[in-house]
Parts: C-alpha cells; structure tokens; sequence
C-alpha cells in the first residue's frame, strides 16, 4: 500500500451526518468552485528575531494529507499555530476556503479548521462525553445546548478511536494514550473541513499510531477533508502523506510531494544526523545511521 | 434534553433550599417568630413586635446575607474558571485586601457607617485596577502574571491592616475585627448587592459555555471561535464588582467562595451554564443559614458569621479535598 494513489476528491466536500438543519450551513462554508481547502501565501513566520519560515506558499486541496517535519525547536507548532490562525504572521496570508483567517469570525474558522494542540489541560474534573462535546462549541448558538444530534456525532467520534465505552468516565484517570485519543474524538466532533494536528501520535503505541493515521486517512478520503499534521516518525510520514514540509530550522522550508521531498540529503541536513534510504520494491524507508 | 432538564431540577431545588434559609432567618432568633407569623409579616398584616422584628430586622439582614453568599459564591466560581485554578477564591487577587484598606482606614479616622462602605468599595476598585493593570499583557503567562501580582497586592493589604489595627485606638478595635472576619450586624441595605447578584448572573450566563471551554485552556477555547481575551477581561472585571459588592456589605465573610463552587462541582458537575447559577443560589442559602446560627447560637451575643463559614467550611472542603484527590490539582 505504499505510497498510496492520490484518491480522486469531489470538488465540494461531502459531510456525512449533516441533518437537513445543518446542510445549509455547510455548503455556506464548503470550499467553493473546487479552490484550495489551505492557500499559503509570502509567508513569513517569526518568535522573537529567530525566523522560522520566509516567503513560504503552498495550497492544500481537499482530501490532502500535509506532514510537518523539522527537528526540536525548529518551529514546527508555531508554523501549525500560523496556519490555525492562533498567532499572525510577521507577513504573508493565510486563506482558508479563499477567505484569509485574519479576516475571518472566529467561531466561522472554528466550523472550517481545528486544531489539536500538543497539551491537553484538564484543571476541572469532566467526563469523556463532555470532553468531546466541547467540539460542538462552534456549531452551538449562544443559548442552545448540546443536543442528541451533537450527543450522536460525539459518541460516533469515541467510537472511532476506541473510547465508545469510556463515555461516562472522569477524564482524569485516562493513561496519556487514551487522553490523546480523546482529543482526536474532540476534534473528530468539531467536524472541521481542515484537520491541524500538533502530533496527533503523542503518547500512543504502535497499533493506536496506525489506527489514528488510518481513521484520519479514511476522513481525508470519504469526507474530503484535508489534513496537516506533525509528526516525528519519518517512515509514517512519508506513508501517510500526500505532500511534506520539511523544515531546516534555519528559516529554510521545502514543501512538495512527499515523495520527493523526504530523501535521505534533505531529511540528514534537517535532522542533523546522516539518514540512509532502504528500498524494497514500492516501499521506501529511512534509518538512522 | 436531560441536561437541561436537569439544569431545571437542580435550580429548582436549590431555590427551594434558599427560600427555606430565608424563611427560618426570619423565623428564628431570641424573639421567635412562628412561620404563619412570619408569612403575615411579610404580608405587612401582622403589626406590632412580629412584624417590626421580621421586616424591619431580620429581612434586610436575611436578604444581606442571601445577596452576599450568591455574589462570594458566583465570583468564587468565576476567578476558579479564570486562573484554571480549583484553590482560587474570591479574595485572591487582592479585592478584600483592598476593601479592608479602605473600610479600616475610614473607621480609623471616625467616619460614619456610610463612608465605611463607601471607602470598602473604593479600596476593593483600587486594588482591582491595580492588579489588572500590572498583571495586563499578552501571551500564556498572563494567568500566572495575574495570580503572583494579585497575591502580592495581598500581601501589602495585609501589612497595611496589621499597621490599621496596631495603631488604631482600643475601642474600635473590636470593630475593625468583626469587619475582617465578615459581620451582617452592620450591613446596609440589602439592594445594591441583590441588584448585583443578578446583574451579575444576567451578564455572565450567557458566556457560560465560552467558561467551559476556557477552563480547558486558552488555545483549545481560541481554536474552538472563543474571544478569549475578552472574555478573561470580562470574567476578571465582573468577579471583582461581583466581589467588591458583597465586601461592601459584609465585610470580607471567608470560605463560601471557595467551598460552594466545590460542593456543585462535586455534586453536579462542571458546566458552568448549571454551575453559576446554583453556585449563587447554594452560596446565598449557606450564607443566610451560617448567619443565622451566628446569632443565635450564643444569643444575645452575636458571633461574626466569618467564624461560621470557616468553622463550616474548613472540615467540609478539608473532607472533599482528601475523598477527591483530583480536587486540589491545579
């Protein structure tokens, strides 16, 4: 299965599980005449006087799966944070659906994009089904409450990552891996159009790791979502991605498919330490040497 | 929907816990007042001592003590949300330190009750602005930043007290310490504070599922569409009206603020779209209730009913904190 054909992507996104109430709604924000689900564009992203990405441009189309790599503290979660629109740019644009994310009603970029940051805070006890209804946060008016519909889509999105019977459980005593598993329902029930996920593979074991990559590949395929994750495993990366950035850490950034931008001198530059790329057939894998 | 029609329930009983604790406040006391009495008090058909004593006395100070438990309770909720902190009270960004500066310092130079309140409220709005403006600034430190200068500003409220109360003359000594510890015997009308209560309600139910999500933390409420910089400005500045309202009043009472939100958390949960409203109605009964036993237990002597609350409330919230070890994580 490696590397995956590129699906064949509906120019309008299909949602699954709209009520007809809702259907409205989402087409308003469906991306329109088939354009860029993500359009980056001259951007520049700096912390302090360190410079993380300059002039850097690249379109996500919906069905997309983009991996963010670079070494510690090369600027991966703030360039995720940029594109979420959590910290603006020091230049450039971040156009979502064709509409830039500074210019747009927060709780409208909520609908279309979610984030998945790298730290869950949990100060107040809560139960999972709670916990992943905060998702609906965004498709609620001020004054109505969850309903059985939001209560539907939640407990589908626990189901999907193997939480279904942790529904009326404190979220407290959840091991790291299962909290993280929560946070993907939690995002999988704000039912965003563009997945921005701050390592999505944090704390889970390998099963848990491909489960997680298969879940958000099969919604990059069925739904038409697209997906821009960071990881840190290289060989997951360059199986799950239809395209890659990859970052030097000195301001320097590569974007492109996958498979031509993870190679062995690109990937030993940004890591600091020489890679070697074993081939066998199709498939392609990278070892530290 | 359940959980609304719970929310209901909740309410409901509550509010019927509240009218109960108001209704044996006017009851009880060295002149005891039967219930069918009271009810014709209240009606203005009973004349005479009853009805001096049940609406001239005791219904202000009932009301007084109702207003004040809701507001501590209803700001004690907020300030938990707003430094994500479970330990957090009312009082601790420095508003009552404030207030004690202002109401000692007008007892100390003999003025009237009126101006008494008046220099609480002023002390309590000083050290408000005070710690809003040295703790303001962006970024994900802010909380901290907010909660070191609000202790900080405590902490010279408090010196300037024990430097009040060191110098102050020994006949109002006694005064200034039953204002410390929270006393309803001198408190005002009971209006401005119940105006406050639900003011305070009416403005910050409605941003009661932007809490929720605040108390997750300030990125997974950005991402979710949540204002939360407006929102933390709103949530701090009403905690602290909600708070310099009740210490005008009363003085600063301890332990309601802290303790109430943590009872219904425990008992119903953390949606702060329930929680505030019974955190103010459950703050206003126990409140109204320890006042009642504050003077009647050794009546005719009057016990400051801060003594109570903390008598109450420090083996209750000592009790949840050891069945629920996850209550003091912070």
């Amino acid at each position: 299965m490696i590397p995956q054909p590129r699906p064949t992507m509906p120019a309008v996104a299909q949602r699954r599980d709209q009520p007809p109430e809702h259907a409205a709604q989402n087409d308003a924000h469906a991306p329109q005449t088939g354009g860029p689900l993500l359009a980056v564009r001259g951007l520049e992203v700096t912390v302090g006087t360190v410079r993380i990405a300059a002039d850097l441009g690249f379109m996500l189309q919906a069905g997309e799966r983009l991996v963010i790599l670079g070494r510690n503290g090369a600027g991966k979660t703030t360039l995720l944070h940029t594109l979420a629109g959590m910290r603006p740019p020091a230049r450039g644009t971040v156009e979502l659906c064709g509409v830039p994310l500074d210019a747009m009603d927060p709780r409208r970029a909520a609908r279309l994009r979610g984030l998945l940051p790298q730290h869950h805070l949990d100060a107040f006890p809560s139960t999972v089904l709670e916990t992943a209804l905060a998702g609906r946060h965004p498709h609620l008016s001020r004054w109505a409450w969850e309903g059985p519909h939001d209560e539907r889509i939640a407990r589908e999105a626990l189901a999907a990552v193997g939480l279904a019977e942790f529904a009326a459980r404190d979220v407290h005593p959840l091991s790291g891996g299962e909290r993280q598993r929560l946070a993907i329902a939690a995002l999988l029930t704000q039912q965003p159009l563009l997945y921005l996920l701050d390592e999505p593979l944090a704390h889970l074991d390998l099963n848990h790791q491909i489960a997680v990559l298969n879940l958000l590949t099969e919604r990059a395929r069925t739904d038409g979502v697209g997906i821009v994750m960071v990881l840190h495993d290289i060989n997951l990366a360059l199986r799950y991605a239809d395209r890659a950035l990859l970052l030097s850490g000195e301001g320097g950034v590569r974007e492109g498919p996958a498979g031509q931008v993870l190679n062995a001198a690109a990937l030993s530059r940004a890591f600091g330490h020489p890679l070697r790329e074993l081939s066998e057939g199709e498939s392609r894998i990278f070892v530290p040497l | 929907m359940p959980a609304r029609r719970r929310a209901l329930l909740v309410l409901s009983l509550l509010a019927l816990l509240g009218a109960a604790a108001v209704l044996l406040a006017l009851a009880a006391g060295s002149f005891a007042v039967a219930p069918t009495d009271v009810g014709r008090a209240l009606l203005g058909e009973a004349d005479g001592m009853a009805g001096e004593v049940v609406r001239g006395l005791r219904l202000p100070r009932a009301l007084a003590a109702f207003a004040c438990g809701g507001l501590l309770a209803l700001a004690g909720a907020m300030m938990q949300v707003l430094l994500r902190n479970p330990l957090a009270d009312p009082y601790v960004l420095g508003v009552s330190g404030g207030a004690a500066v202002g109401a000692l310092s007008a007892m100390l130079i003999g003025l009237p009750l009126a101006l008494v309140h008046g220099g609480a409220f002023a002390g309590a709005l000083a050290a408000t602005l005070i710690v809003f403006s040295l703790a303001r600034g962006d970024g994900s430190w802010t909380q901290t930043r907010l909660l070191l200068t609000g202790v900080i500003v405590a902490a010279g409220c408090g010196a300037a007290v024990a430097l009040i109360l060191s110098v102050a003359p020994e006949k109002q000594l006694r005064g200034m310490l039953f204002w410390l510890m929270g006393d309803l015997g001198h408190a005002g009308s009971p209006w401005p504070a119940l105006l406050m209560l639900a003011a305070g309600l009416a403005g910050t139910w409605p941003f009661a599922r932007d809490l929720n999500l605040l108390a997750r933390g300030d990125l997974a409420a950005r991402s979710l569409g949540v204002p939360v910089a407006r929102l933390r400005g709103l949530v701090y500045v009403a905690a602290s009206l909600l708070t310099a309202a009740s210490v005008t009043t009363t003085g600063s009472v301890g332990f309601v603020g802290l303790i109430v939100p943590h009872l219904i958390r425990l008992a119903i949960g953390n949606d702060q779209r329930i929680l505030l409203p019974a955190a103010a109605l459950a703050g206003g009964a126990l409140l109204t209730l320890a006042d009642t036993l504050a003077r009647t237990v050794v009546a005719p002597q009057q016990l400051p009913v801060g003594v109570l609350t903390a008598l109450i409330g420090v083996p209750v919230f000592l009790y949840l904190l050891t069945r629920n070890p996850h209550g003091g994580r912070s």
